[in-house]
């Protein structure tokens, strides 16, 4: 290990950190935001719910690196195709959870909502959805972790992240510089997941004990 | 042009299908590359979570909570920071693919094993079944389709992992997309890229009819019933 370098490059490493959790956060972000309304309609309607997850196995199993490629000539080198791509793979691990979260509610406790007036969409948004948290959150940790990690395979097609110092150091044969991207990454992946932690436990107070 | 016509262009060129480096031996060599890490982890995953699982309680947790963990490691800093140390060998590829396919497999067999219903293991024992006869003849049976999910989840994760790992020097399917990254040529780029793709959508198929041969025919009629 060469300490020195690590200040030395303070600025490079802080902007491609930014830019790696930039790419990880928004397609988690933009996979719970399509996942919501789709795992609501999939967990309400069977005939629905069946195609949805194959969709989802099947694209779950599409590799990274390969979606980027295919999404090149529509978006070219840039952070669209990888976010993109890891909404898309963000989205495979969500949905499912989002769809399970829901079909978990027990039904005594719907019916309860029921019987004390509430309508379909007011005990959704304050019954069944909350309920459904705990299991929503673990499939939105699954997909920001994986995401901020997967995310450093865009470099490869050219688009900036910590995955920057692998590429780089292996051209110089530099171990430091790998140590640092490997280290950044994984401590970026566990602070995002205290964060989701941290969210859970706010929004779940009768969860705590 | 699109993505598919660039890879169709490619993957329809004959020159392509012959000689080394062609379309079959990389496919064929992306297999190998792929089977072999899957097979090792699949040898040390299974007996150790069917192990965590049968004793259960705190090991268990802990095992579970590494899974994340282990979701946050990127496999193209892994791979590159054992080239640098030890250049390109058998044992730089082979290490990062099986340690990262480990945990999938011991987790969901370790969740398998531990969730079966204590009743059916009294049962086994009730009726005389020694430790070892539980565990072999029943315990793993019903934990089978979450040891195939998690055998699944680790081969998609080889597959695609394989393709990087053509960075360091590995052959397979993943010279095509990085050598043509490379050289700006976004048609093998594209038709790699589409091969992989189909690679891993057979080993969806795969293990879809793997299950379908293995599951004991009582956990599958109990899957329709629910």
């Amino acid at each position: 290990m060469m300490w020195s370098w690590i200040p030395q490059n303070g600025s490079l490493i802080w902007t491609l950190t930014l830019a790696n959790a930039k790419l990880g956060v928004l397609a988690a972000v933009f996979g719970l935001i399509i996942s919501l309304p789709l795992g609501i309609l999939a967990a309400r309607w069977r005939w629905f719910s069946a195609p949805v997850l194959t969709v989802v196995t099947v694209a779950y199993a599409i590799p990274s690196l390969a979606l980027f490629i295919a999404l090149i000539p529509a978006f070219g080198l840039t952070d669209t195709t990888v976010i993109i791509a890891l909404t898309v793979f963000s989205l495979c691990v969500i949905l499912p959870n989002v769809i399970a979260g829901l079909q978990g509610v027990p039904a005594p406790v719907k019916q309860a909502a029921t019987a004390m007036g509430y309508g379909p969409v007011r005990r959704l948004l304050t019954v069944e959805l909350p309920l459904a948290v705990p299991v929503i959150i673990a499939g939105l940790r699954i997909a920001v972790v994986a995401g901020i990690s997967l995310a450093s395979i865009g470099q490869l097609i050219g688009v900036s992240s910590l995955g920057y110092l692998f590429i780089d150091g292996l051209q110089r044969s530099f171990p430091t510089e790998i140590w640092v991207g490997l280290v950044l990454i994984i401590v970026l992946a566990l602070v995002c997941d205290l964060i989701l932690v941290s969210i859970r436990w706010a929004l779940t107070p009768w969860a705590r004990s | 042009m699109s993505f598919f016509s660039y890879a169709w262009d490619w993957i329809t060129t004959s020159a392509n299908w012959h000689g080394s480096g062609s379309i079959p031996s990389q496919l064929l060599a992306h297999l190998g590359y792929s089977a072999l890490p899957l097979l090792i982890a699949a040898l040390i995953g299974i007996p150790a979570g069917v192990a965590i699982g049968h004793r259960g309680g705190k090991a268990a947790n802990i095992v579970i909570n590494i899974a994340n963990a282990w979701r946050a490691i990127p496999t193209l800093g892994f791979l590159i920071l054992l080239a640098v140390f030890l250049g390109f060998s058998a044992l730089t590829w082979l290490l990062p693919l099986v340690v990262l396919a480990i945990p999938p497999i011991l987790i969901n067999a370790g969740a398998g094993v531990a969730e079966v219903d204590p009743d059916v293991k009294d049962a086994a024992a009730g009726v005389g079944m020694t430790t070892w006869q539980q565990i072999i003849r029943v315990e793993v049976p019903i934990a089978l389709p979450l040891i195939l999910l998690g055998l699944r989840t680790s081969a998609i994760f080889v597959v695609a992992t394989a393709t990087i790992a053509a960075y360091i020097g590995l052959g397979g399917l993943g010279r095509f997309i990085i050598d043509g990254l490379a050289s700006d040529q976004y048609g093998p780029v594209a038709g790699g890229a589409l091969l992989v793709v189909i690679l891993a959508v057979l080993v969806l198929v795969f293990f879809a009819i793997l299950s379908r041969l293995v599951v004991p025919a009582g956990l599958r009629e109990q899957a329709k019933t629910e």
